[in-house]
């Protein structure tokens, strides 16, 4: 008795490379959130009517931005010498407009010349740098990742 | 306009606000990101209360 066979040629679905959807596809929003929250900070959650929080890292950044001038930090610019100063241009970019306001009106433009500048230029870093991680979130919120 | 702080008074406004930008960035619910907030600034506050104690005994 001849078995029955199976038709392979109709079983090409099993072999064909499996076409997944992301599970979280990349909107326009999921790019203009997190560029408006680097620009100014806590604008990519405003945009995406999370206000509350938002609000609370514009004040958090520009509060430490502003701390760090006051504090005679030093503001870096574009350079390509020594790492330190290379990684100190990528935190003070990070603050975004705060940052390009600083350059265009020369602020922060002087030397750490005692402990409490050289505070300064740290508040400076790590706003831009906290601005990165607000913008990161701004883009999760985007995505569906994050409520 | 100048600012003058202390070490101590510049770490705990330095903690306050990376305290506040990591609760909010860090955890989904507004009750999780006070708690991890908190937590944050207890860390910072704490760690800067031991050091102080860490480069006092190393003076010594």
């Amino acid at each position: 008795m001849a078995k029955p066979t199976t038709d392979k040629t109709t079983d090409k679905s099993k072999n064909a490379p499996a076409v997944t959807e992301p599970e979280y596809p990349l909107t326009t929003m999921a790019v203009v959130a997190p560029l408006v929250g680097w620009l100014i900070p806590g604008g990519g959650h405003i945009l995406l009517k999370r206000y509350g929080r938002g609000i609370l890292l514009l004040v958090s950044v520009v509060a430490m931005f502003l701390i760090g001038l006051g504090m005679q930090g030093r503001i870096y610019k574009p350079n390509g010498g020594d790492i330190l100063d290379i990684l100190g241009f990528v935190g003070d970019v990070g603050s975004g407009a705060l940052y390009f306001l600083a350059r265009i009106m020369d602020w922060g433009n002087v030397m750490a010349a005692n402990a409490a500048a050289d505070y300064g230029k740290t508040f400076l870093i790590v706003a831009g740098l906290l601005n990165f991680i607000a913008a990161a979130d701004a883009h999760h919120i985007a995505l569906g990742k994050k409520p | 306009m100048t600012i003058n702080l202390s070490h101590f008074s510049a770490a705990v406004v330095f903690a306050l606000f990376a305290s506040v930008v990591f609760g909010i960035t860090q955890r989904n619910s507004t009750i999780e990101q006070l708690r991890y907030g908190l937590y944050c600034f207890a860390l910072f506050v704490g760690g800067v209360f031991l050091a102080g104690w860490v480069m006092a005994l190393i003076r010594r």
